[in-house]
């Protein structure tokens, strides 16, 4: 309201006053994220840039000079190829599984009957449920020495011996007479992450399910569509934005999840994803330069992913 | 299992080809047959899905009141013999470690001054922020929207690396102060979004009679959107809460070298992979770390899923 002293004082109009007063509530936010998102990340690709070693963190310079080697030494060990593709499989193999069964279990429990309520609220425990206590069981539960997946493995299916779930790389499996190899311990990992995600995926198809009009599902009965028509012509259809952006939210965040590798397998087994490497760079090479070069590429192979799906959206004229 | 949703069981005819007589069509063979394999296979998911949720859960439950031995001897035991009922193993975890105990009393504590704080500061960091969004015309009004949608898109482990390098270099690496100030940073952007969520369903010509009886914006935002949207405030402290007791990695880069500062997540990663603790003591711990959760998280189940889906509906 205060004017300026050379100028006669005037009221300034009222969107004036919301555009300052929404600057001003903004203000505390915006500069929190900056100083603890926005400039890390910018440094972070500085020290990409740069030599150096977790020793020498609290005194370098943070403008020294600036080197690839850093690059050279994440891409010529060719490890990081295999860690990428891994990832590849464990986030295609993850965000599948994870919304399939997302789009069964909310397909299931869509309508009303007795304990609804309760059989929602039990389908959203994995997610709930904090990741380190979870992972433990899980390891607890597949242990080849007392875990009761093996014990009843062996007791009730009458498997030979017990199955190493999440430190065995690859088993050979026999199948109609032909043997596959099959990579025990990524499996392992992908069945967590469907059985840890997919409640993300059941609330948001619930949520749209719920707000569906019955109107064209009853003028597909009439039509004499068969339940299964009914899902794939009527239903599907206008579920599939939601499970489009459930797709890219469950990538982003599946492609570079940390937490759940690193405490179910530590990275060992075959599952070494570019999120666990990055850790081992920082604490077992100690080297942060490498460090930050691999969160680089990973960063940088996230936004080519968002640019083609933004692509995508933009050529088939919808709106993000 | 796949009935319901896979397509692959269709025949070709496509958006069905009006047939003439509807009471015949759908007394039709094909489809009594899908109606009532449907209706088998709908509860074999529901009881399915049932078993795998929550069997784990049970399996916590059931190995933290059980002695180790009990355990070793009888591995695939899914009920506990009353001779073998047990709390010691939660005695064993919360004591401390002078006494004897693997001091989770302590880490509960960390944790809990960790997450409260996170709440209490994102939220009053957030709640303006989020009307400004809302309602506000300001400038950069657009891309503010944007970096927020970023800054919450992009992953921890990326973020890690600078994070831990400032930290240190500041000396915050290793206080729970540091600690609470990334939580922060990780959960306004969250926060902002559910809470414009919650303040779009304020209806425009209640803050306008506000305005038009004197209010200023403050004024508009404390006297009636605030006291609107209350229920949708606490939920989102909710859930800031349950994002930081959760958190693992950045506790696990600041904090691991200071037994003293360990949260409770990251306390059961540290002690479980050492061999002289014995699994059910740690399945205590795992309790003492999921209950918290559960509790919040299904004493305000409804407003939270109804917060987090907000944009789903619109399709």
């Amino acid at each position: 309201m205060s004017a300026l002293p050379l100028r006669p004082p005037r009221r300034r109009t009222l969107s004036q006053r919301d555009a300052r007063t929404g600057i001003a509530l903004m203000s505390p936010t915006l500069i929190i994220v900056l100083a603890v998102v926005v400039v890390p990340l910018l440094w972070s690709i500085l020290i990409a840039f740069q030599q150096l070693k977790l020793l020498e963190i609290g005194t370098a310079n943070p403008f020294r000079s600036l080197t690839l080697a850093n690059f050279e030494r994440v891409f010529a060990s060719g490890g990081l190829w295999v860690s990428l593709g891994t990832t590849l499989v464990y986030t295609a193999g993850s965000v599948l599984l994870s919304i399939g069964i997302g789009l069964l279990a909310a397909m299931a429990v869509r309508r009303p009957f007795r304990g609804r309520n309760f059989v929602r609220a039990a389908f959203l425990l994995p997610y709930v449920a904090p990741v380190v206590a979870v992972t433990f069981v899980w390891r607890t539960m597949l242990n080849p020495q007392f875990g009761i997946v093996n014990e009843v493995g062996q007791s009730t299916f009458g498997w030979a011996d017990p199955i190493p779930f999440l430190s065995e790389a690859q088993r050979t499996v026999e199948f109609l007479g032909a043997q596959f190899p099959i990579p025990t311990a990524l499996l392992t990992a992908i069945a967590f992450e469907g059985w840890r995600y997919f409640p993300f995926a059941f609330l948001f198809l619930m949520a749209r399910l719920e707000a569906l009009s019955a109107e064209s599902e009853e003028a597909a009965l009439v039509d004499g569509a068969s339940p299964l028509q009914t899902f794939r012509y009527i239903i599907l259809p206008q579920l599939m934005p939601v499970i489009a952006l459930l797709a890219v939210l469950r990538t982003i965040w599946t492609f570079n999840e940390f937490d759940d590798i690193f405490l179910l397998t530590g990275g060992a087994a075959g599952t070494g994803v570019a999120s666990v490497r990055v850790y081992e760079f920082l604490t077992v090479q100690r080297n942060v330069g490498a460090a930050a070069a691999q969160s680089l590429v990973l960063a940088v192979v996230l936004v080519l992913m968002l640019a083609v799906y933004l692509f995508l959206m933009r050529r088939r004229g919808e709106r993000l | 299992m796949s009935a319901p949703t896979t397509p692959g069981t269709q025949t070709s005819t496509a958006p069905a080809p009006r047939p003439p007589e509807v009471q015949r069509v759908r007394g039709s063979r094909r489809h009594e047959i899908e109606r009532r394999s449907l209706r088998i296979l709908r509860w074999v998911v529901i009881i399915g899905l049932l078993i795998v949720t929550l069997l784990p859960f049970y399996y916590m439950v059931l190995l933290s009141l059980r002695p180790i031995e009990a355990l070793l001897r009888n591995p695939s035991s899914l009920i506990i013999p009353p001779a073998e009922f047990t709390l010691s193993s939660y005695q064993q975890v919360l004591a401390s470690t002078a006494a004897g105990g693997q001091g989770f009393g302590r880490f509960i504590a960390n944790s809990a001054l960790v997450a409260v704080s996170a709440v209490i500061i994102s939220l009053i960091v957030a709640v303006p922020g989020a009307y400004a969004i809302a309602r506000l015309p300001f400038f950069g009004h657009r891309q503010v929207n944007a970096l927020f949608l970023a800054a919450y898109l992009f992953p921890a482990i990326v973020m890690a690396i600078p994070l831990f390098v400032l930290f240190t270099r500041v000396g915050l690496r290793g206080s729970l102060v540091g600690l609470i100030l990334v939580y922060i940073a990780q959960t306004v952007p969250v926060a902002i979004y559910m809470l414009r969520n919650y303040l779009d369903t304020v209806p425009v010509a209640v803050e306008e009679a506000g305005l038009v009886d004197g209010l200023t914006r403050i004024g508009v935002l404390r006297r009636i959107s605030l006291p609107l949207v209350m229920p949708s405030i606490m939920a989102t402290g909710l859930f800031i809460f349950m994002i930081a007791w959760n958190e693992f990695l950045f506790a696990l880069l600041f904090l691991v070298e200071r037994r003293e500062s360990w949260t409770v997540s990251l306390g059961l990663s540290q002690l479980s992979g050492s061999a002289e603790i014995p699994t059910t003591v740690l399945m205590a711990g795992s309790v003492v770390l999921t209950l918290p959760i559960l509790i919040l998280f299904f004493s305000t189940e409804r407003l939270l899923t109804g917060g987090l889906t907000a944009g789903a509906e619109k399709g």
